[in-house]
């Protein structure tokens, strides 16, 4: 074979790879972006759909975007429902589990991790074994409970149950890791320096856990956020509703739902959400792989 | 470095217990009171006849047990809904978490975005995607709409009981796959490229490295996400509650939704408790497999 053929051959071998790494690559594409329909456009047909007049939500062909833009749909959400107060409520009982949760979970990892007392890797072991039971096991006692102690109707055991069961078990949890692999060294010199325990995990250990805190604040504030079970079976008044009940509430005399109203309401209980994820994408995902194996 | 511990290590270590046990005192108290307690509770309230309504409490001994697996008409059927919708789940959340992982894990630009798109429902609550999927799985609109513009005469997805099933599994796998895909991608990303590489000059094609490569490496992570799928599908609450409300005619009332149904619209709290009883029972034994299936795998790692 001469110089020159093979410089041919080796070309088109090499323009063979290229056009098969081209096709590869648009094959991946192609999947992906037919895979991701059933997961983008939901979030598409709740957001055009509640701008949609009634007649038009349910027209023939189906239109995939709004004909003439309406906000009737969001001005009856505000008339049917306390919604105002009803956001109110998920967001200051959202935050008040995520300042608890960070923090007395943080302040338990630190013990699990740092601390040496008797019976410590015994406690631990009993906490982490609550961590995938499901809360569906415990809700009949837990709702004897709060009625007897009068507290039916009350936001209270919404904060309390999340920040000591399953979130607060995780945040536990994942504190303790990320304070293992922490080094000791300059926590010893706070100590030789006369700071105390408390003074070296709020103003040494806390400081250097932010990555940590941060993940357990996202994963935390989403928990409260979207949970269902416990209010739906503790709370009746609608004034007091979280969000998720309150979405379900835009119905119908006969119990069918309101289109319209309950699309214009999901819309809006899930732009925090999804404001917090378009900024912060990387965190949001990082909290969850951060999490470990999970659900 | 813990070899000889010097005399502030160990002054230190004293003073320390009392700090230990404080700081897990909130913690501690709270799991206690109301996770610990409620759950022996259950246990209790199980051998007990109550009615939430009435206020009734009886000692029936193991009676609720009998009942259950006797004369309740509805828990074999409920046990065999929640069989088929985790054997209907868990594979499909699988292989799709395993197709997107290694599809999202190819060098080629704009898979963030494509990650964030997956991912995108794994954050949304429950609530909010089912009123979605419920809006669109309606028989005269939503999908069905569409379909129709194509000339397919779609079913009325949530309201005929074989496609029910199929229904609400299909939305759960939407929902939370992209944790899975996730957890998958780490590890893909840990498999070295070498393995790969080697491969590739050996003439293997993509099908086969995948085969033969990539799969057996990642099987432990593959065996616990599976072991995980399925506790979590055993949890599958809010989404039934609200696509299905259990129906049609029973073809989804799992046993998550059966123990709400019997405990707050029936309020027969007694045999709801001995209900959650076994669900506690199934959680439990999956996860002691879990666990020590995890501290081989750990002990194998390092």
């Amino acid at each position: 074979m001469n110089a020159r053929a093979l410089t041919t051959a080796r070309a088109a071998s090499r323009q063979r790879r290229f056009a098969s790494k081209q096709t590869r690559a648009i094959a991946v594409y192609a999947v992906l972006l037919v895979l991701c329909v059933p997961f983008v456009f939901p979030f598409w047909w709740m957001i055009t759909s509640s701008f949609k007049s009634f007649s038009e939500i349910f027209a023939y062909p189906p239109t995939l975007l709004p004909t003439t833009f309406n906000l009737d749909n969001y001005r009856q959400v505000f008339e049917l429902q306390p919604f105002v107060r009803q956001y109110w409520n998920s967001l200051y009982i959202a935050t008040l589990v995520t300042l608890g949760t960070v923090f007395s979970g943080s302040l338990a990892g630190y013990a699990f991790a740092r601390i040496r007392f008797a019976g410590s890797t015994l406690i631990f072991l009993l906490l982490l074994s609550a961590i995938m039971m499901p809360s569906e096991v415990t809700i009949i006692p837990l709702f004897h409970y709060i009625q007897d102690l009068g507290l039916a109707n009350s936001h209270l055991p919404l904060v309390l149950l999340p920040m000591f069961a399953g979130p607060g078990i995780t945040a536990t949890f994942m504190t303790r890791q990320y304070f293992l692999g922490l080094p000791e060294e300059l926590e010893d010199a706070a100590y030789l320096d006369g700071l105390s325990r408390w003074g070296i995990f709020w103003r040494i250990a806390l400081p250097l856990a932010r990555p940590v805190l941060v993940a357990v604040a996202i994963l935390t504030f989403l928990a409260s956020w979207n949970l269902f079970l416990e209010p739906l079976v503790l709370i009746t008044d609608p004034n007091k509703f979280t969000l998720p009940l309150a979405l379900r509430g835009y119905t119908d005399p006969y119990g069918q739902p309101l289109w319209g109203e309950q699309l214009a309401a999901t819309t809006m209980s899930i732009i925090p959400v999804l404001a917090l994820y378009v900024v912060a994408q990387r965190h949001v995902v990082e909290s969850f792989a951060f999490s470990g194996l999970k659900g | 470095m813990a070899a000889v511990p010097s005399r502030a290590q160990f002054s230190l270590a004293r003073r320390d217990s009392l700090f230990g046990y404080l700081f897990v005192a909130p913690q501690t108290i709270g799991f206690l009171l109301l996770v610990l307690g409620p759950l022996l509770a259950v246990f209790v309230f199980s051998t007990q006849d109550r009615n939430l309504l009435s206020g009734t409490v009886e000692q029936v001994g193991l009676q609720n047990y009998r009942f259950m697996l006797e004369d309740d008409p509805f828990f074999p059927t409920v046990v065999r809904n929640t069989v088929i919708f985790s054997a209907g789940l868990v594979p499909m959340n699988i292989i799709l978490a395993l197709t997107l992982a290694l599809l999202l894990t190819q060098p080629l630009p704009g898979m963030v975005i494509f990650r964030a798109l997956f991912f995108a429902p794994v954050i949304t609550s429950t609530v909010a995607w089912a009123v979605v999927w419920r809006f669109m799985l309606q028989g005269d609109a939503g999908i069905n709409a569409f379909l129709a513009v194509i000339g397919i005469d779609g079913p009325n997805w949530l309201r005929q009981p074989n496609w029910a099933m199929f229904s609400v599994i299909f939305t759960q796998v939407i929902k939370n796959v992209g944790l899975n895909t996730l957890i998958f991608m780490a590890a893909l990303q840990n498999i070295p490229q070498d393995f790969n590489d080697a491969a590739g000059v050996d003439g293997a094609n993509l099908f086969q490295r995948i085969r033969h490569i990539t799969l057996p490496l990642l099987s432990p992570t593959i065996f616990l996400v599976l072991l995980l799928t399925l506790i979590g599908s055993l949890k599958v609450f809010d989404l039934i509650m609200l696509l299905t409300g259990g129906g049609p005619a029973n073809s989804t009332n799992v046993l998550v939704y059966y123990i709400y149904f019997r405990a707050f619209r029936v309020f027969e709290t007694g045999y709801a408790s001995a209900l959650a009883v076994v669900l506690f029972g199934a959680a439990f034994v999956i996860t002691v497999g879990q666990w020590m299936l995890r501290r081989r795998l750990a002990y194998n790692e390092r």
